[in-house]
């Protein structure tokens, strides 16, 4: 064995030395999580533009991939789009003097919108966790760009997670369907309230799992859920889905129920990242 | 220092293909294990040391980028390069069908770990869901993976073997 004869330490203490480096490594992360951060630091500032440069080719394999495939259903899905453009442009028409009408109504009764309009920034999904197991996922945008730990990440009008780690340029994000997440969450019929747990079993039927359903709640299927009100992390009144699947659990005091997210977690390429933190807001108040 | 270079960019380009580009290419949402390519393949073509060494690099790029705490992925992808070390002795360069084995049952045991650490503990306990729905799946691409990633890492290490005796001579 060559390697042997050229280096002094046998492979089995090297590996011993590293073993302990390791298990040393997991100690001081448990213990002082601040002290590795330096090292997360550098890390996240040198690969996360690697991983946007890779992403520019990867949209584009993707995209050319996925021409092959679409180029025949393009055209009589762009004869159908046409079509239900004009219908909604005249639709649209309507909706604004609808909407023009509902503002001003709102401001005689002083009411908020009904989405609390928290002041967001855009950022793009840059690369997802290695592993098949958790869904975390890297963006673009970081403490640079105001956003701390804590901000809730949204797509659209719905809940995607909470940011859990933040770099100059990059931010991680902890989806709701991560199967260590658990949101605090409301009925918006009843205002009765529940938790959103995340679990990779149910995520692939496509549903995010609810438990702890007050038996008694006036809730049916079809209901919207949002976040609640008393959650230390989420800002409220952020759309998570709709209930489907209510069950009575075997305790016989609670439900449980499946949500079917009103994001598509499948493919998010931009999110929202709202900037005012839930705490801060607790403090105000 | 030559080689050892080569294998960090090794490591890294398989650290963003997996993470960025592969997004893209999953086949019902499973990305392969590419990192456990190098791991394995060094492992097996230069012996334990590199094995390990490779595997700890891969194993602490993973930590530092997507875990909370460092170290875990680090030991588990050392091991791994270090167990796959022992078969330097079997292995001989032309034959491919005996890596994509070690790939594919290192993977296995690589996620069956990850199940038992990160799930089973939680109470999750459907193993038979998540073999179909994570494992196998992800065992089989990353074999596939390793059909083409394999030969062009044997070129590499005979290009670097060339040089090292080049310059010894």
């Amino acid at each position: 064995m060559r390697f042997n004869s050229k280096n002094g330490i046998p492979p089995r203490y090297i590996l011993l030395i590293l073993t302990i480096v390791c298990l040393g490594l997991i100690g001081i992360s448990l213990a002082f999580e601040e002290v590795l951060t330096p090292l997360r630091y550098v890390t996240g500032v040198t690969i996360t533009p690697m991983q946007r440069g890779i992403n520019v080719i990867g949209e584009w394999v993707g995209d050319k991939l996925d021409m092959i495939t679409d180029i025949q259903h393009l055209q009589a899905e762009n004869e159908e789009l046409r079509q239900q453009l004009e219908a909604y442009q005249t639709e649209d028409r309507m909706q604004m003097a609808d909407a023009d009408e509902l503002n001003d109504l709102r401001e005689l009764y002083d009411l908020d919108s009904r989405y609390p309009s928290y002041e967001k920034i855009a950022a793009n999904v840059i690369s997802k966790d290695a592993g098949n197991w958790f869904d975390t996922f890297i963006i673009d945008k970081g403490s640079n760009s105001g956003i701390q730990v804590g901000s809730n990440v949204m797509a659209g009008n719905g809940l995607v997670g909470i940011v859990t780690e933040v770099g100059p340029n990059y931010a991680k994000v902890r989806a709701i369907i991560d199967d260590n997440s658990n949101v605090s969450a409301m009925f918006l019929t009843d205002s009765s309230l529940c938790n959103v747990v995340g679990d990779e079993k149910h995520m692939d039927e496509g549903y995010i799992r609810v438990e702890n359903i007050d038996k008694d709640a006036l809730v049916s299927e079809g209901d919207e859920l949002i976040t609640s009100g008393i959650s230390e992390n989420f800002m409220p009144g952020i759309t998570i889905g709709y209930v489907t699947n209510l069950t009575l659990d075997s305790n016989n005091l609670t439900m449980s129920a499946d949500v079917i997210p009103a994001v598509d977690f499948k493919h998010i390429q931009t999110v929202l990242v709202v900037l005012e933190l839930k705490q801060d807001l607790d403090e105000e108040e | 220092m030559r080689r050892f270079l080569i294998q960090l960019i090794i490591v890294l380009v398989c650290f963003l293909l997996q993470t960025a580009l592969f997004r893209y290419l999953d086949l019902a949402g499973i990305v392969p294990n590419l990192l456990l390519i190098p791991t394995v393949s060094f492992g097996m073509m230069r012996g334990r040391k590199e094995g390990m060494l490779v595997g700890f690099f891969s194993g602490l790029l993973l930590d530092i980028f997507f875990d909370t705490i460092i170290g875990p992925y680090a030991l588990l992808y050392m091991y791994l390069g270090y167990i796959n070390g022992f078969f330097h002795r079997v292995y001989y360069m032309e034959d491919i069908l005996l890596p994509m084995l070690m790939v594919g049952a290192n993977d296995l045991v690589y996620s069956l770990i990850i199940y038992i650490v990160t799930y089973l503990l939680r109470n999750r306990l459907d193993i038979g869901f998540y073999s179909v729905h994570v494992i196998l799946p992800e065992m089989i691409y990353t074999m596939i993976m390793t059909l083409i990633l394999y030969k062009p890492l044997v070129k590499i290490n005979q290009w670097l073997k060339r040089k090292e005796e080049g310059s010894e001579a």
